[in-house]
């Protein structure tokens, strides 16, 4: 019987993200298990005595054995239940799933958010860069992008910050005493024409809509200015390898306009690399942008993770860990599914 | 400044207190050279620090996580400690800008049977938010919530001494001690003891109906907690603020930037380092209060060569206290002297000498101990206090030069408290303070408290804090703290570095009385006693 290979490589890569989520969270059990004190000792800190310590642990389970208590937790987890966070305390449970879904939530849209821009725009600057390479604006376009790209993104994030900030403190700095009168005040001019973003996306669960686009709006240009680079030489690089084939040459001879021939013969064959890595890029803004939310102050998973290491509470890491696997899996499985789409010899084998 | 200035700038504090009349103010303008409109306007402004009702502010904490809970057995830093105790709740006392202790939730309390027993009255009309007034039921649930074998507080060793509580008549609670205790309103002034409504004879938490001037509207773990004015406070026009909202953000320059540009009124904990660019903004005040907390190198004494007082005199010789303030904190700390007790505090006397970089002294104190040279390990980590490490460097070259060789052994910042402190002879320490000398004796210093961090039990130092705490004789006690200051600071076991100050800043929207010292956020209390500057 012949399989669809688009529902093969479905089933097969699903089978074994399955066990790939399991071996992550043994991983992830075993080594937050591994790291010198618990729950009960890290939120007591200094103030911790034996006796509050053990009371502690005994109401949130920490005084069984790690296999044990590993396994009641993966139990539970196979009907879907992520359990509690041990800041629960009795009469006042606090389920995992509940503190995740609007972290996860935030981190999505911010993630959404980018990927409207940054793809298109890589995209697009690719394309650009390959049909006119070489010339001035291809040289620009590269220089910029691995500007942005070589600085580390808390560096890029606090450079933004600064520039908000000094819109309203440049006129008062030595630097803008010690300039002649016009170049300072055209710097502060040009300072103040940049929206006055707010530094601080700290957003809730009620922030309407486009308040929530506006306070993400400082780590969403962080984030762009951080993976555009990556997307748009693969675009570029990508076009440019499929030029020098035959088939193309042909295009040309038979008189069409370059952007017909970028557009229409080389960019079908060029999506599988781009996609792949469109794919890792946006898997990034989900489950790598931990330092870009604290900078900003904005609750997403990362925060919520590196939190949760911090004060040991090992359901939430566990659930955060999975996640963030998941994500993975499943972005790279949307990326294999297009490039076997958009490769007819992939989608039909004989 | 000139004196007719200078008498100016005292006489605009005045205005705010009513004490300066306007006639009079425009007349002391006119001397220092103002004309009468500008004096006049001077007037009006300096009149407007009365506080006035209404406003929002937005205050920016350094600390919140997402496992952060209005359970008040945990609140382990400034974001739980200012919004859920400073501003939810009331304590049965507080403690005011001067140091002082005052009734809070109780009306008054008073002592009897040599400090043994001590009679709290509860105010009368004060109500949880729920509605349902205050009675001393509720008083003794909420107390013993961190009692007992199972309690899960960190506020357990606090109320060790207890032995008995019990509810006279719906208004008034007795506590009975072990042993007298002259400071005990002042432990009643803790921010985990704070009164919650009883629910079947068990404190409930967790509906996070308390009695204080602010109301829980919206509570997002680690991230911010909205509040609103408790308009049935039972404090006369208390609070002035309509809605508060607390923003926990860890990162400093985030914090620094947030407060910069206008996005929050008010931040605690400042970054030192770029203090400067703050004072440039023309709408932001620095607020500096030198508090209680201090920086400690506890040595265990029980272990070589602590254990030797030369050695642990030599130790107190060898460090140059003056350039750990000025290089590590960047002269935001006031130098101590073996002494744990805070200027500010009730009995505070420096002891003699003061102990300062003296290679001779300390070369002195080893060959005393029969050593020519000595070799140490310190164990430190920034989770000690930021800024540990580097000031563990500058002790390893001054201790060279006295020929003691310090091997700076850097330990990992997680569970810093559970691995290192306690465990290691030599390391880096915190203590946020206590509001009483025998406060702060009886949690680092008593020879049977579990925190007591160098070990030490000097037998006459335990008998003074014993008969000190139940003394009521003020100068009798007086000299007895005296006493025990001196014996911390000639034999004791814990080398105190600095005072730290509290450093946090502001925007000129808000507005402030004198800023308590117990505690960070004036005395957690900011939420309840700030208001906003402009209408």
């Amino acid at each position: 019987m012949r399989v669809n290979p688009v529902a093969k490589t479905v089933l097969q890569r699903l089978g074994l993200g399955l066990i790939t989520l399991f071996v992550v969270s043994i991983i992830i059990f075993s080594a937050i298990a591994m790291l010198p004190g618990d729950f009960a000792k890290a939120t007591l800190g200094q103030a911790a005595t034996p006796e509050t310590v053990a009371a502690l642990q005994h109401e949130i389970g920490l005084d069984r054995p790690p296999i044990e208590r590993y396994f009641s937790w993966i139990g539970k987890m196979a009907q879907g239940d992520f359990g509690s966070s041990f800041a629960s305390r009795t009469g006042y449970r606090r389920t995992v799933a509940e503190i995740i879904a609007p972290r996860l939530y935030n981190t999505m849209f911010l993630a959404v958010m980018t990927a409207l821009v940054a793809v298109p725009l890589a995209l697009g600057l690719g394309i650009l860069a390959a049909l006119y390479r070489n010339s001035w604006f291809d040289r620009l376009v590269n220089t910029v992008t691995l500007t942005t790209i070589s600085f580390p993104e808390f560096f890029v994030a606090y450079m933004l910050a600064f520039l908000i900030i000094s819109r309203d403190t440049f006129a008062g700095t030595d630097l803008a005493q010690s300039l002649p009168v016009w170049l300072a005040a055209s710097i502060d001019w040009t300072l103040n024409v940049v929206p006055k973003f707010p530094t601080l996306a700290n957003i809730s669960d009620q922030t309407p809509f486009w308040e929530h686009v506006w306070r993400a709006a400082l780590p969403s240009i962080t984030l762009t200015l951080v993976i555009v680079a990556h997307m748009m030489r693969m675009t570029r690089a990508a076009i440019i390898n499929m030029l020098s084939s035959p088939y193309i040459d042909m295009a040309r001879l038979k008189g069409m306009t370059p952007m017909v021939v970028v557009l229409r013969h080389a960019l079908p064959n060029a999506w599988a690399p781009i996609v792949t890595v469109v794919a890792f890029n946006l898997a990034y803004l989900i489950v790598g942008v931990v330092v870009v939310e604290v900078v900003f102050v904005y609750p997403g998973v990362g925060q919520l993770m590196v939190d949760a290491v911090k004060s040991r509470d090992v359901p939430v890491v566990q659930a955060c860990a999975l996640v963030f696997a998941a994500t993975y899996i499943l972005l790279n499985l949307i990326a294999d599914i297009i490039s076997i789409a958009t490769n007819p010899r992939l989608l039909h084998p004989r | 400044m000139s004196e007719s200035e200078y008498k100016l700038r005292i006489a605009k504090g005045l205005i705010g207190s009513g004490k300066v009349s306007r006639r009079d103010f425009i007349h002391l303008g006119l001397a220092a050279g103002l004309t009468v409109v500008a004096a006049d306007q001077l007037f009006v402004t300096a009149a407007r620090a009365e506080p006035q009702q209404g406003g929002f502010a937005k205050l920016g904490m350094a600390h919140g996580a997402t496992t952060d809970s209005i359970d008040p057995a945990g609140y382990p830093d400034t974001f739980s400690q200012t919004a859920f105790s400073g501003a939810m709740s009331n304590s049965l006392t507080e403690v005011d800008a001067k140091g002082g202790i005052q009734p809070d939730l109780a009306e008054s309390f008073e002592s009897s049977n040599g400090a043994k027993t001590w009679v709290f009255k509860l105010r009368k009309g004060a109500t949880f938010h729920n509605g349902k007034s205050v009675t001393a039921d509720d008083v003794v649930t909420s107390m013993r919530y961190h009692m007992g074998a199972d309690t899960k507080s960190a506020a357990k060793p606090l109320l060790a001494s207890v032995k008995k509580i019990k509810a006279d008549g719906p208004e008034t609670v007795v506590f009975t001690l072990d042993s007298g205790n002259a400071d005990f309103p002042y432990i009643m002034s803790d921010y985990h003891l704070v009164i919650m409504p009883s629910v079947d004879g068990k404190a409930d938490w967790a509906s996070g109906a308390r009695t204080g001037a602010f109301v829980l509207e919206n509570f997002q773990p680690g991230v911010s907690t909205k509040l609103k004015r408790n308009p049935n406070y039972f404090k006369n026009g208390k609070p002035y603020l309509d809605e508060v909202e607390f923003v926990a953000i860890t990162d400093l320059a985030a914090r620094m930037a947030a407060l910069s540009t206008g996005e929050v009124d008010y931040i605690g904990r400042a970054d030192l380092k770029t203090l400067g660019m703050l004072k440039r903004n023309p709408k932001i005040d620095i607020i500096e209060i030198t508090g209680y907390g201090h920086y400690t190198l506890p040595m265990n004494v029980t272990m070589a060569p602590f254990d030797n007082p030369d050695v642990r005199m030599a130790m107190k010789w060898a460090i140059n206290r003056q350039e750990i303030a000025d290089k590590i904190f960047l002269g935001h700390a006031t130098v101590a002297n073996d002494d744990p007790i805070a200027p500010a505090i009730k009995f505070y006397k420096n002891p003699e000498p003061q102990h300062s970089f003296d290679p001779e002294k300390a070369r002195h104190y080893l060959k005393k101990a029969g050593l020519e040279k000595l070799k140490v390990d310190l164990s430190v980590a920034d989770a000690a206090f930021a800024g540990a490490v580097d000031a563990a460097a500058l002790i390893r070259e001054t201790a060279a030069q006295c020929g003691i060789e310090v091997n700076v052994v850097r330990e990992a910042e997680d569970a810093y408290w559970d691995n290192v402190w306690l465990k290691k002879p030599w390391c880096a320490s915190y203590w946020s303070g206590r509001a009483t000398a025998d406060w702060m004796f009886t949690q680092a210093f008593a020879a049977e408290s579990s925190w007591n961090e160098s070990f030490w039990k000097n037998p006459r130092f335990n008998e003074l804090l014993v008969q000190a705490r139940a003394e009521t004789d003020e100068a009798k006690r007086a000299a007895m703290y005296a006493e025990m200051q001196q014996l911390t600071h000639d034999d004791g076991g814990t080398i105190v570095l600095v005072f730290n100050n509290f450093v946090s800043a502001k925007s000129k929207k808000l507005a402030h009385g004198d800023v308590a010292p117990n505690w960070e956020n004036d005395g957690l209390k900011m939420a309840e006693r700030w208001w906003t500057a402009e209408a």
